[in-house]
C-alpha cells in the first residue's frame, strides 16, 4: 500500500474509535534513503535506512499527552501497538493537568503535495563519483532517497508532503592537510555537473601547493561566502529568531529586539518556507505562511512563533517550531567577481566551523576558518591561510563593519542527517566585512 | 519481544561470508515543568534493526523499522546487494578482519526505578522544584526535568556471537534565567550529570536542594563584573573539565578520526599513528582512562556494537598517549591497539569510533590545596560554550560561572568567563589534580559525528584540575 494511504487508512482507524471529547492528532515522518560514506575517494561505509516515525498527541479538554513509536508499515502489523499507545496516552492524561498552552489547527485544510522526482541508481551515482574524482583524496557523504511527512487530525484535516532528493557532501584533501569542500544537492543527478564541481574543486587544490600564509591574530578584511554564512545564521538560528527566547529575553539578539542595536540596512533576512524544501503544514497541522520577515533594513521585525507561544503570548502561529527551516536573506550589490578585487589586503573565507557564543549578550561568535581559505592580494588569491580562530559580534559583523553582500546567492541544503535526513535549507549571499577579529 | 524478532530473521537464508543483526528497542518518557507549567510529556517507543552483510570482499548495511519477515527479508537483501556493489570500491578489506564472537549480557543495576515512582508523584515533586527555582521577579525562565530511558540490545552474528544489553538512563536538569536590562544571566544543573540507574541518584545529585543555589547564582551573574582578561592560572570544576577531556582528548584520540573518516564533517586530529607510545600529551600528572565498568556513568556496557569485549584500559598514563580509541575495525586498518568503542547511537546508524566513558583519574589534591596553590587565577564551572579547530588543536571554550582566586584564597564572581589555548600545549600546563572527594560521574547526551550524523552518549569522571598561565578573558 502506498504510504500516503497507509497513512490516511491508519488514521482513520484510530480516530473512528476515539473515547467521547476525545481529539487526536497524527504527524508522520520517513524516509527510504541510501548513504555511501567515501574516504580517500573509496567505500567506507554504505546501507539503506527505511523508517518510519509516527507521532500522536492525545487530548481531551485541556488535557493531552504524546507519544511516538516506529511502524512497519502495514496495518496488521502497526495496529496494535498504536491502540496500545493510545491507550497508554489515555491512561496518563488521569494524572496530568490541563495544558493552558495546547493548541493545534482546527481549520480543516487539506493538502497534498507529491514531488515525483527521477533519482538516480545508487550505482551510477557511485561509478560517476569515484571516475570524476580518480586521484584525489575525497572524504564526504552521499545520501539520497525519498522523504514523507504526513498530517491527519480528528477533526478531518489530511496533509502530505512527500519530496525525492539527493545531497553529495564532500571534500578533497591536499596531501599538506589543507581541503576544498563542495556539495551537489538535487533531484536529477547530471554527471557533467558534477565534473564541473569537482573541476572547480581541482583548481582550487592548486593553490595548496603555495606555502600556507600565517596570520598574527589581529583585525582583518574578509569575505565570508555563502557557505561560512549558513554556518552562522545556522547559529543563530537555534536561540535567534524565536518568539519565546525573546520574551525570556534569551535570544543573542536580544539588544536588536529592544530597538538598542539596529544592523547594516542591506540586512532583509526571511524565513520562507514557499522557497525552500519544506512540507506547507507544520507539525500541529497549522498552515505555515509563504514568508515571514525576521529583520528588515537593519531593524528587528517578527519572530517565529510555535503553536504553544502563540497561547502563552497571544500572537498568531507562524511555525511549527521556533527554528528556522528555509532561512532567505536577501541580495546585495556587489558582484561576486568583483570579491577578491575590494578585499584589497584580506582573507577569502570558504568555510567556518563549529561556531558558538561567546558572550551571548553581544551575540559575540566564535568559530574556526577551515576548508579553502584564502590570503588574497592585488585582486587574486595568494595562498591558503593556516586555520584561525574567529571572536567577533554579530553586531559589528552584519552592523558597522558590512560593506557588502553579493548580488549572487547560493541555494544551500542542510546536509545534517540526525535522526533522518533534514528538509532545511538556505539562501544565502556572500558578505564583504571590515575589521573581521581573528584571535588564534 | 527482541527473541521473537531474531526468531523470524534466523529463517532467512543467509548464503554470505559473515551476516550481523542489531535489534534496539527504546522506551523513553520526558517530564518537564517550565515557569510551573508542565509541558507535553512525551513517550517514545523506538523499535528497529541494523543487519551487517560481508560478502565476497564487501560490506554493507540495511537498517529497517519493518520488522515482520518480509521487511527483516527485503533489508538483509538490500545488505547483500550493498556489499556486492561496494566489493571493488571497498576502503577495508573485510576479510582480514577477526570479528568479535563473545557470548554474554549486561545490565544497568537499578535501585529505584522509573516506574516505582507513579506519574502524579512525579509531576509534583518536578512542580515543587521548579517552583523552588523562582526566587526573584528577576528570574524570568525556569524549568525542571526529569527524562528516563531504557533501551534492549539484541546483538547476533553468523559468528555464533549471542549478546543482550539492558541500559537503563536518568537524565535530570534545573535550569533559571535571570534577567535585568540587556543582560541575561543563565545557570543550569544536572544535565550533563545523566547517568546509567534509577530515581536513586535524584538523591546524591542533590537534584531537590539544588534548585535555590541554581537560581542564587543565576542572580549573583546578573550583578557580576565580566571576567578578567590575561593569563593567570586557571582552575577547573568537573562541570567543565568534563568537556575539557570529551573535546581534546576524547575526540583527538578516536581511530576513525586519525584515519580520516571524519574529515568531511568532525574533522581529523592533530593526533597521528606514529604518536601512541611515545608523545607527552600532558604533563607527568595526566592520567586516563578507557572504563566501561562503572555501572552509575553514561556509557558504561559490556559489549560495543561490533560485539567486542570492553575492558579498562589506560589511554594517558603519567602523560605519555598510549592507545587510541577505536574499535575493531579501525584497530584492523591502523595494525593498533585500541578499545571496545564502536557505538552507534540507535538501530538505523552504523557504528563508529566513540569515546564511551573516558575518565580523568584523581590525583591527591584536595580543591582546598589546588584553590590554595593559586596566586592570581580564576575558577570556572560549567559548560555554556565549546569551539575547537577541526584537527582538535586550537579551542576555545566558556562557562557559565566563574570566581576569582587571589592569594590562594576563593573571591568574588565574575560572570562570562572564557578561555582558549592550544591542546597539544595545554594539557602539559596541568599542575594539579583533585583528590577522589572532587571526583563527580558526568557526561554529556549529545555528541555529535559521523555521515550519516549521530548524537550519542559519552560518560567523563573526572576531579577537579588546576592548569598554569592560560589565556583568560570574560565579556564586552
Amino acid at each position: 500500500m502506498p504510504l500516503r494511504e497507509f497513512f490516511n487508512t491508519l488514521a482513520d482507524t484510530l480516530t473512528t474509535n476515539l473515547h467521547s471529547g476525545e481529539v487526536l492528532t497524527l504527524y508522520f515522518e520517513a524516509e527510504d534513503s541510501d548513504f555511501i560514506r567515501f574516504n580517500r575517494n573509496q567505500v567506507r561505509q554504505a546501507g539503506s535506512v527505511q523508517q518510519l516515525e509516527l507521532s500522536l498527541d492525545l487530548s481531551a479538554g485541556y488535557r493531552h499527552a504524546t507519544g511516538r513509536c516506529h511502524l512497519v508499515g502495514d496495518l496488521n502489523n502497526d495496529l496494535p501497538p498504536v491502540q496500545s499507545l493510545l491507550a497508554a496516552l489515555r491512561d496518563q492524561r488521569r494524572f496530568i493537568p490541563e495544558d493552558p498552552y495546547l493548541f493545534y489547527a482546527t481549520a480543516g485544510y487539506n493538502t497534498e503535495t507529491m514531488e515525483e522526482e527521477d533519482l538516480p541508481r545508487v550505482e551510477v551515482v557511485l561509478k560517476d563519483i569515484l571516475t570524476v574524482a580518480a586521484g584525489l583524496d575525497l572524504v564526504g557523504l552521499w545520501a539520497g532517497g525519498r522523504l514523507y511527512r504526513g498530517f491527519a487530525n480528528s477533526l478531518g484535516q489530511y496533509n502530505w508532503y512527500s519530496t525525492g532528493n539527493f545531497n553529495f557532501d564532500w571534500s578533497c584533501y591536499h596531501g599538506g592537510g589543507g581541503a576544498v569542500k563542495s556539495q551537489y544537492a538535487g533531484t536529477s543527478w547530471d554527471p557533467i555537473h558534477l565534473e564541473h564541481k569537482m573541476q572547480r574543486v581541482r583548481e582550487q587544490l592548486g593553490l595548496f601547493h603555495r606555502p600556507a600564509k600565517v596570520l598574527p591574530p589581529g583585525r582583518y578584511r574578509v569575505y565570508l561566502a555563502p557557505t561560512a554564512l549558513m554556518e552562522i545564521f545556522s547559529l543563530l538560528g537555534w536561540s535567534g529568531f524565536g518568539l519565546k527566547s525573546h520574551r525570556t529575553q534569551q535570544t543573542p539578539l536580544l539588544k536588536m529586539a529592544q530597538g538598542k542595536r539596529l544592523l547594516h540596512p542591506l540586512v532583509n533576512l526571511s524565513e520562507y518556507p514557499g522557497g525552500g524544501v519544506v512540507p506547507c503544514f507544520t507539525e500541529t497541522g497549522f498552515q505555515k505562511p509563504e514568508r515571514i520577515r525576521l529583520i528588515t533594513q537593519g531593524a528587528y521585525q517578527d519572530c517565529l512563533v510555535s503553536p504553544r507561544s502563540s497561547k502563552e503570548y497571544g500572537i498568531p502561529v507562524n511555525a511549527g517550531s521556533e527554528i528556522p527551516q528555509s532561512l532567505d536573506l536577501a541580495p546585495g550589490r556587489l558582484k561576486t567577481n568583483e570579491v577578491c578585487e575590494n578585499l584589497e589586503k584580506g582573507i577569502y573565507i570558504t568555510n567556518l566551523w563549529y561556531s558558538n557564543f561567546s558572550d551571548p549578550n553581544d551575540a559575540r561568535i566564535t568559530g574556526m576558518t577551515r576548508y579553502a581559505c584564502f590570503w588574497v592580494e592585488g585582486g587574486k588569491p595568494q595562498a591558503p591561510i593556516d586555520v584561525m580562530r574567529f571572536d567577533e559580534s554579530w553586531y559589528q559583523m552584519f552592523g558597522d563593519n558590512l560593506l557588502g553582500l553579493t548580488t549572487e546567492r547560493e541555494f544551500l541544503l542542510d546536509p545534517n542527517t540526525y535522526e533522518r535526513r533534514s528538509l532545511s535549507s538556505f539562501r544565502l549571499p556572500g558578505a564583504l566585512v571590515d575589521k573581521f577579529t581573528l584571535t588564534l | 519481544m527482541l527473541e521473537l524478532i531474531a526468531k523470524r530473521f534466523k529463517n532467512i537464508p543467509s548464503p554470505v561470508d559473515f551476516w550481523s543483526l542489531r535489534l534496539v528497542e527504546d522506551r523513553r518518557q520526558r517530564l518537564g515543568v517550565r515557569q510551573d507549567v508542565l509541558q507535553p510529556i512525551t513517550n517514545h517507543h523506538g523499535l528497529g534493526a541494523y543487519i551487517t552483510v560481508m560478502d565476497q570482499g564487501g560490506l554493507g548495511y540495511a537498517a529497517t523499522s519493518d520488522l515482520s519477515t518480509t521487511g527483516l527479508a527485503e533489508a538483509f537483501r538490500r545488505a547483500m546487494t550493498w556489499a556486492k556493489r561496494t566489493a571493488n570500491t571497498s576502503l577495508l578489506s573485510p576479510e582480514h578482519i577477526t570479528w568479535p564472537h563473545q557470548s554474554g549480557q549486561y545490565r544497568t543495576p537499578v535501585e529505584q526505578s522509573w516506574e516505582s515512582l507513579n506519574l502524579n508523584a512525579k509531576i509534583e515533586l518536578l512542580q515543587d522544584t521548579c517552583r523552588r527555582l523562582k526566587i526573584t521577579d528577576a528570574i524570568v525562565d525556569w524549568l525542571a526535568t526529569l527524562s528516563y530511558r531504557a533501551s534492549e540490545v539484541l546483538f547476533l552474528t553468523s559468528a555464533g556471537a549471542e549478546i543482550t544489553q539492558s541500559f537503563y538512563y536518568l537524565m535530570p536538569e534545573l535550569k533559571a534565567v535571570a534577567h535585568g536590562g540587556s543582560e541575561t544571566q543563565i545557570r543550569s544543573y544536572g544535565y550533563d550529570h545523566a547517568r546509567q540507574g534509577g530515581l536513586e541518584h535524584l538523591d546524591r545529585l542533590r537534584f531537590f536542594d539544588a534548585p535555590k543555589r541554581v537560581a542564587e547564582e543565576a542572580l549573583q551573574l546578573l550583578l557580576a563584573p565580566n571576567c578578567p582578561s590575561g593569563q593567570m592560572d586557571l582552575l577547573l570544576l568537573p562541570e567543565q573539565m568534563m568537556l575539557q577531556i570529551h573535546e581534546s582528548i576524547g575526540h583527538p584520540l578516536e581511530l576513525d578520526r586519525i584515519l580520516g573518516d571524519e574529515r568531511n564533517y568532525a574533522g581529523s586530529s592533530f593526533v597521528t599513528l606514529d604518536m601512541f607510545g611515545t608523545y607527552p600529551y600532558g604533563s607527568t600528572l595526566l592520567n586516563v582512562t578507557f572504563d566501561p565498568r562503572c555501572a552509575a556513568q553514561l556509557a558504561s556496557y559490556r559489549f560495543d556494537d561490533e560485539g567486542s569485549l570492553a575492558e579498562h584500559t589506560y589511554v594517558i598514563r603519567k602523560g605519555i598517549l598510549k592507545r587510541p580509541l577505536g574499535g575493531v575495525i579501525s584497530q584492523n586498518r591502523a595494525n593498533l591497539s585500541g578499545v571496545a568503542n564502536a557505538r552507534a547511537c540507535n538501530w538505523n546508524r552504523p557504528p563508529i569510533d566513540r569515546m564511551a566513558n573516558l575518565n580523568l583519574e584523581p590525583g591527591d589534591s584536595t580543591l582546598e590545596q589546588l584553590i590554595s596553590q593559586v596566586e592570581h587565577g580564576v575558577l570556572m564551572d560549567t559548560n555554556r560554550s565549546w569551539s575547537i579547530d577541526d584537527s582538535r588543536n586550537k579551542f576555545q571554550f566558556g562557562c557559565e560561572y566563574g570566581r576569582l582566586i587571589r592569594n590562594g584564597e576563593l573571591q568574588e564572581v565574575v560572570k562570562n568567563p572564557n578561555y582558549r589555548g592550544i591542546s597539544a600545549t595545554f594539557w602539559r600546563a596541568l599542575s594539579g589534580v583533585g583528590d577522589i572527594g572532587t571526583v563527580e560521574l558526568m557526561g554529556t547526551l549529545n555528541c555529535g559525528k559521523g555521515e550519516p550524523n549521530q548524537a550519542i552518549y559519552v560518560g567523563h569522571a573526572s576531579p577537579a584540575c588546576l592548569f598554569t598561565a592560560v589565556d583568560v578573558f570574560g565579556g564586552v
